[in-house]
């Protein structure tokens, strides 16, 4: 993809992987609700769509939307504390270091416990 | 294309979201040990006051948050404005809320 | 080397390539003038000072916006090629020049004139250069409305509507200015439809801006200063 050049730098790329990722989800949304709404009125359909997760490709869609959310988590994140909190950037740079860390660790737990 | 109350609209309901995403994400990689299936996931959801209140919440945040999110989009990239881009704001957001509400209802009542 | 010039004026126009003769010291504008004074003397363009004071010569270089009479040709350089065009984000007037008028209407919509407190009779007002509000607002004085932050950014292309960072930037000086007593009629100014919170913090004017000012932060402060009194019911 060619990212024109006044677009290249990390702030930049940050704010389009928030807007994708945003819109991403909410376009997914709809069809998680729809899902979700079966239980009540079709409980074997809904089966039925729970037994596709066992499909590799299902699995990497799956996979992709729990990506997307913790991208846009984090960068939402990011944004409140730019916009809300008055730090200095040396401060920034520690707290995003800190998050970044904290967040590599757990998930090393977490894969093992999967 | 933000008035002050959207704008406010939209980060107070990514505040109230933040610790429901993490909830969100360690009951999916909960669920997910093991296996899915609607039985074992109803049993515990369905009568549940907190899980109501909890993916009720989830749901009225997650319409406005992204309801106002598609109203900047399409208004920076189709340049639609005016009474047509409230219409499709609230539009989004009442969509979002109906089907958000009756998954909840679907997954929490007894 | 060669350079290609964007020539045309409004909507239409098209790229023309002139080979210019490199130099060891050599900035954009020289090349531009160049062209106009040794090839082609009806190639328009705009500049004053030369030297990064007037703000009046920026133009896109290689697709980034630069003041042209502090950029060095070596720096900038790439493949012994350079492309210059127009300021992005504002009409063309003609070739190089931009009609700044949209960029100076929003300045002015956002409140950027000083309203003074005090009438001539009264006494002179002190100001203390340590003061915390004083200290906010000097970071951003240097500005010289040069409009390289309203060419690099994105929010400004989508949303014609938006302030952009200079006249975000000026009203932030002005909330934290103790000269300043009216503080909620320089936020209201900038909360309207295309107000401060419309900045999708995508940094392109505090990466871009020559003088190294930080639009991106000032903003941010004006984002803060406007929920504050949105809590406070004054939304």
């Amino acid at each position: 993809m060619m990212v024109r050049p006044h677009r290249r730098h990390p702030l930049w790329l940050a704010y389009m992987l928030h807007r994708l990722s945003g819109l991403a989800l909410a376009l997914f949304l709809p069809a998680h609700f729809y899902m979700l709404s079966l239980a009540l009125t079709r409980p074997r359909q809904l089966d039925h769509f729970l037994s596709l997760a066992d499909n590799p490709l299902v699995k990497l869609a799956e996979f992709g939307l729990v990506f997307l959310l913790a991208v846009h988590f984090f960068g939402g994140l990011r944004l409140l504390a730019l916009e809300f909190l008055p730090w200095s950037p040396r401060q920034k740079s520690l707290a995003a270091g800190a998050v970044a860390g904290a967040f590599l660790i757990s998930a090393t737990f977490l894969l093992r416990a999967v | 294309m933000l008035d002050l109350r959207y704008y406010m609209a939209q980060r107070l309901s990514a505040m109230v979201m933040g610790p429901l995403v993490l909830g969100h994400l360690a009951v999916m990689i909960y669920a997910i040990q093991g296996g899915l299936s609607s039985a074992e996931i109803l049993s515990r959801t369905q009568g549940s006051i907190a899980w109501f209140l909890f993916y009720g919440a989830f749901v009225v945040a997650v319409s406005i948050h992204a309801a106002i999110g598609l109203r900047v989009i399409v208004h920076e990239v189709t340049g639609l404005a005016g009474r047509w881009l409230e219409v499709f704001t609230w539009g989004t957001g009442a969509a979002l809320l109906f089907m958000g509400a009756r998954a909840v209802l679907a997954v929490t009542m007894p | 080397m060669e350079v290609a010039v964007w020539r045309g004026s409004g909507d239409r126009g098209a790229y023309q390539t002139f080979s210019v003769p490199a130099h060891d010291n050599q900035t954009v504008l020289d090349v531009v003038s160049w062209i106009q004074q040794a090839v082609d003397p009806s190639l328009t363009y705009r500049y004053a000072c030369r030297v990064g004071m007037c703000g009046s010569c920026a133009m896109m270089v290689n697709g980034q916006p630069r003041w042209t009479c502090r950029t060095h040709v070596k720096r900038v350089l790439a493949d012994g090629r350079l492309q210059i065009g127009p300021l992005r984000n504002l009409p063309v007037i003609k070739d190089l020049v931009a009609d700044m008028d949209p960029f100076f209407d929003k300045w002015v919509k956002a409140g950027g004139v000083h309203k003074p407190s005090r009438t001539r009779e009264e006494p002179i007002q002190e100001v203390s250069p340590d003061d915390p509000g004083r200290v906010v607002a000097n970071t951003a004085i240097e500005c010289i409305n040069c409009s390289v932050c309203y060419a690099a950014c994105d929010t400004v292309a989508g949303n014609p509507d938006y302030l952009g960072p200079a006249a975000l930037q000026r009203a932030w000086t002005l909330y934290n200015d103790v000269k300043v007593q009216d503080r909620q009629s320089v936020l209201d100014a900038v909360t309207g439809t295309g107000g401060c919170m419309n900045c999708h913090s995508q940094g392109s004017c505090t990466r871009f801006c020559p003088n190294e000012l930080d639009p991106l932060s000032a903003i941010a402060g004006l984002k803060r200063a406007a929920a504050r009194s949105f809590l406070k019911g004054r939304g």
